[in-house]
């Protein structure tokens, strides 16, 4: 492959055209007879002159420097990287989907209310919740929609002393920057040696409990292990008055086995991009639906979708909603998908997923624990953590591990998270991947341990097949360039 | 089976057997009995593509879609030609079934449309810096408060009512939870008061909040709101765009606004009844380590070789934790690969044709609409876009009639602006024809 | 580690120096190693009062940020801005390059600082 190494704006050529629109078929005009001079520009936009192949290639090119799901195996820890189904896509395209206004008239928009009120449903039913909200844009944006509900909860009660959410020491760095964009103060507990919720720590955190607004926990935890104590958890956050948040990144591991409603949450959400398959997308954009308990539903952000006899209708009469957290009614065509995802599935699809992700996780890790540490000996869920490299051999370091697996055409694990594990891999292979492929990973990474005691050379060196290596990190952020100038 | 799992039995039995677990229950058994899921999901069985597919359809055309419909409708979310390659870029899958960036060296595909897209909207809006986009415009509004309090360490934000009214909506829920105090500023003859801004900003003021063009498609001056917020001490000014607009409009970033966002749906993103769309925010160079989410830089790999990275990370939460600058932890990937696509297709005149057009039609349109006299317009005001009509006849009538005769009317004022009941807002863009607004006006007259 | 005699410390490794009733403030060696490159160091304004214990700055590596907290009360008299240009100054030599000079606003808080010698005992625990 030829290394392509231009900006799109390097490529530029003055007079290209990539576009034609019709000619102006209404009379012409001076835009200054109606536009005050002031307002209008005079200067040409500084945007880059390319016909369309250019871009077409550019970006072609670009693509080629990119690894995807449908390049290979990206076991990403708490990410959910499974296949993103092609017939998903082709939903969100329909012409009834994708070029619908979102303020046409209710008769204009019956297909897009029926779907979302039916994935509400599905999902409540999925996650043991009364009702959703199908708003929150990816999973911190639910998590913030779900504090501003258990906020708005407690105001109605006149119960405004609580400041404070509880988040244990495994959690995601989300979960704290959440609390304190909802205005509360997090507080941590912490873990014990077996990688779950300390309940002794829990209790001396929630005191006499007047100032706990709240728990956030995710379960199966970020080590991939199921929160066993969670009904007595539970109990002491309602006996203080608090309430339960449910983080749904890691809800790929139970469903069919467990649902986070049953388990005393009153909140929760899911990352859409990660149990129900829509794409990553390189970034976003996802969808984090957020489900509540019948005690929270007149908080709600508004619209509802409701339905009277055979109609439809976007409901607005809820006056003690939280208000709005997103425009219109969220990401609908990914949330298109996910409904597709979930009616090709059905019920016993999805509990077959959760099913053999929770194999692939404890199948890969019987591979991998003769030559890593595996700081918690134990039955996980969808994913584990590994601690390194077994033995002393520190000078291999666990970002050399992930950086020579690019070489073996495999993306790496999250690395460093959570951080209560030091020099952390956490791996998460998801029920899409094959035996053959957990196999190959596996065999990779036994030659790397076998590298790091014979020649660590090659692991500080990795990558060494990509196409850059190890950019600099220390120094884009010391003098950062952040566009192109020229 | 099923497509999307591939083992047989006999893949189940050997891992099961190299786990040590004599079956699949033994996997959760750690899960206590008394939350144990033990019956079915009140669900349909899995389904076949052809089924799914079917019913899938079938929803789909219970709506009208815009191929069969004239669309007149904005108000936030607009129909502009979208050029057939942009869908074809990011079906790429190497694009869209990728994570965030977090590994460079096999992401550089990723990391520099997001550089390039950078680039793009800082030279749009005339701004120093941009970040790598927000979930939509109007949690950007309520972002970009939000960094202006973190900025001046005030709690006062002052919003025109000229601004989207569900923007408004959002800002207020975002601000109440950090107990921001948010005030509305009036408008007049259809453009922010500016006199009463005088008035409110203080010393206490953080930031000032217009759009432009505002949410009746009114060009505000926002030179003059400018000058204004800057007499309070550090206050800062934020200004939502139209990104199309600007290729005809001043940009705000030469105008005195420190902060500018907007929505950049009307770039090559479908409608899509409301989402995703794609947020962006730019800034003043002195603000970077302010900007909310991610933010892509250029440097220099271990063999001196020019490559983008994920940059100034300390501020975001997974770093500072409980200290963030805000929670956001990804970008609209797709859509922000979507919006460079469309900016590089159109180039530097390939915008201003589209923002010219739709000028035109837009005031072909308002002279057509509103010869006979049966219909006003609302404001005697410049605009882009869109402007506001009304007359004697109920919006819902109007709506219903030219529903019948396959056109999308515009917005009903009255549901947001009590004080205009019988006003319709009409987007026009360069995508409708001359006969599609002289029927437009012939329905019209009518009714 | 370098602990240098002479200054004053805090647990949050701060350090300061006194001259008269006028003080430097800085980061430790250890914490310098600690946060690894900094890449960003945030300023406070001049004549900007803070309690002890209060946030006065921040210090940014690529894989930290650390706030820098107040060892005693006082007012900013003047901020190191070369620091803003060259954060890997304090990397470089965390003693010869203070953040901030202060006025202290009350001196007899200092004796409730640690001496070099309690500083490298505390550092010593932490490792």
């Amino acid at each position: 492959m030829r290394d392509y190494d231009k900006l799109i704006f390097e490529i530029s050529k003055p007079g290209r055209k990539a576009y034609r629109l019709p000619p102006l078929d209404v009379e012409d005009m001076d835009l200054e007879e109606h536009i005050p001079e002031k307002f209008l520009s005079k200067e040409e936009l500084n945007f880059p002159e390319v016909n369309e192949v250019d871009v077409i290639r550019h970006y072609t090119n670009l693509s080629d420097k990119n690894y995807g799901l449908d390049t290979g195996f990206y076991p990403l820890g708490s990410c959910t990287m499974k296949y993103n189904p092609k017939i998903n896509e082709d939903m969100a395209r329909l012409s009834g989907f994708a070029n619908v206004h979102p303020l046409q008239r209710e008769d204009c928009i019956q297909g897009s209310l029926q779907l979302l009120y039916e994935l509400d449903k599905a999902l409540c039913e999925i996650a043991g919740m009364d009702r959703m909200t199908l708003q929150p844009a990816a999973g911190a944006h639910g998590e913030l929609t779900g504090l501003m509900l258990i906020k708005a909860y407690h105001e109605k009660r006149g119960d405004t002393k609580r400041d404070k959410i509880i988040v244990p020491d495994s959690a995601h760095g989300t979960n704290p920057a959440t609390a304190s964009m909802a205005g509360y103060k997090a507080v941590e507990v912490k873990s014990t040696d077996d990688g779950i919720v300390d309940v002794e720590d829990l209790k001396k955190v929630i005191g006499d409990g007047d100032d706990i607004a709240g728990l956030m926990l995710t379960n199966p935890n970020t080590l991939g292990l199921f929160e066993k104590h969670i009904v007595e958890m539970a109990e002491l956050i309602h006996d203080a008055g608090g309430l339960l948040y449910y983080d749904g990144a890691n809800a790929n591991a139970i469903m069919g086995h467990a649902r986070p409603g049953d388990m005393g949450f009153d909140v929760v959400h899911f990352n859409i991009h990660k149990t129900f398959s829509t794409p990553h997308g390189g970034g976003g954009p996802g969808a984090g639906p957020v489900g509540v308990k019948e005690h929270l539903v007149e908080f709600l952000p508004t619209p509802l979708v409701e339905k009277d006899g055979e109609r439809y209708f976007l409901d607005y009469d809820y006056p003690n909603s939280i208000g709005k957290v997103k425009d219109f009614y969220g990401h609908f065509g990914i949330l298109v998908r996910a409904y597709t995802y979930i009616l090709t599935m059905g019920r016993d699809g999805l509990k077959k997923a959760s099913e053999m992700a929770v194999l692939n996780a404890n199948y890969l890790l019987s591979q991998l624990k003769d030559d890593y540490y595996l700081p918690i000996d134990t039955i996980y869920k969808h994913e584990f953590v590994l601690g390194g490299l077994k033995g002393e051999q520190l000078e291999v370091r666990t970002l050399d591990i992930a950086k020579r697996l690019l070489d073996f055409g495999f993306h790496p694990p999250t690395v460093y998270f959570p951080l209560i594990i030091r020099e952390a891999l956490m791996i998460e292979p998801t029920e899409t991947e094959s035996k053959e492929t957990l196999d190959e990973f596996a065999k990779a990474m036994k030659q790397i341990a076998e590298e790091a005691r014979r020649d660590p050379e090659i692991l500080k060196e990795a990558p060494h097949d990509t196409i850059v290596r190890r950019p600099d990190e220390v120094r884009a952020a010391r003098n950062p360039v952040l566009k192109y100038e020229g | 089976m099923y497509p999307y799992i591939s083992h047989t039995p006999d893949d189940e039995q050997k891992m099961l057997e190299a786990i040590g677990v004599s079956s699949i229950d033994e996997l959760f058994e750690d899960i206590p009995d008394e939350v144990a899921f033990k019956r079915e999901f009140k669900l349909d069985k899995a389904k076949s593509e052809l089924e799914v597919r079917s019913y899938m359809t079938e929803l789909s055309k219970k709506n009208c879609s815009l191929d069969d419909l004239t669309c007149f409708l904005g108000a936030g979310a607009y129909d502009h030609y979208i050029p057939s390659i942009v869908d074809h870029i990011i079906s790429r899958s190497e694009f869209y079934t990728s994570y965030t960036p977090y590994q460079p060296e096999i992401s550089q595909g990723t990391l520099q449309y997001l550089f390039e897209y950078q680039t793009l909207i800082c030279n749009l809006t005339g701004m120093d810096v941009s970040n790598a986009s927000l979930y939509d415009g109007g949690t950007a509004i309520a972002e970009a408060a939000l960094m202006s309090t973190s900025v001046t360490r005030k709690e006062e934000i002052i919003i025109s009512k000229t601004v989207r009214p569900e923007a408004r909506r959002i800002l207020k829920t975002y601000a109440h939870i950090q107990g921001l105090k948010v005030i509305e500023v009036d408008m007049k003859d259809g453009v922010t008061d500016l006199e009463q801004l005088d008035s409110l900003v203080s010393d206490n003021t953080s930031s000032v909040i217009i759009q432009s063009p505002n949410f009746f498609g009114i060009i505000e001056d926002i030179e003059e709101t400018a000058r204004i917020t800057h007499k309070a001490k550090r206050a800062l000014l934020i200004t939502s765009v139209d990104p199309i607009s600007l290729g005809i409009l001043r940009r705000p970033g030469d105008l005195g606004a420190d902060i500018v966002v907007g929505e950049a749906q009307g770039m090559g993103i479908p409608l899509s009844f409301g989402g995703p769309y794609l947020g962006f925010i730019a800034a003043r160079q002195s603000h970077v380590r302010k900007l909310p989410g991610r933010i892509v830089g250029e440097t220099i790999d271990l063999d001196g070789k020019r490559s983008y990275v994920l940059t100034l990370s300390a501020r975001e939460q997974h770093i500072r934790r409980e200290k963030a600058t805000s929670n956001i932890c990804s970008n609209q990937g797709l859509n922000t690969l979507a919006a460079t696509v469309y900016m590089v297709t159109m180039g530097k005149e390939g915008l201003r044709e589209v923002a010219e057009q739709s000028t035109k039609k837009a005031h072909y349109a308002l002279k057509k609409l509103t010869q006979s006299g049966k219909y006003k317009p609302l404001f005697n005001q410049p605009f882009f876009k869109e402007f506001a009509l009304t007359s004697d006849l109920d919006p819902e009538l109007i709506s219903s009639k030219l529903r019948d005769a396959d056109i999308i009317g515009g917005y009903d004022l009255g549901q947001d602006y009590p004080q205009y009941k019988n006003a319709v807002l009409y987007a026009v863009t360069e995508k409708r024809t001359k006969a599609e607004i002289d029927k437009l006006s012939s329905v019209l007259e009518g009714i | 580690m370098n602990v240098l005699k002479d200054l004053f410390y805090t647990e949050d490794h701060e350090w300061l120096k006194v001259e008269g009733d006028e003080a430097y403030v800085g980061i430790t060696d250890f914490a310098q190693d600690q946060l690894g490159d900094i890449v960003y160091v945030e300023l406070p304004e001049i004549d900007d009062e803070f309690e002890k214990e209060e946030a006065f700055s921040a210090v940014e590596s690529v894989k930290a940020a650390s706030d820098i907290y107040m060892p005693v009360d006082g007012v900013i008299l003047e901020v190191n801005d070369e620091l803003l240009d060259a954060p890997e100054l304090l990397n470089t030599d965390a003693y010869e390059n203070w953040i901030v000079k202060i006025k202290l606003t009350d001196p007899s808080q200092l004796e409730e600082l640690l001496t070099s010698g309690e500083y490298e005992e505390f550092i010593a625990e932490e490792v």
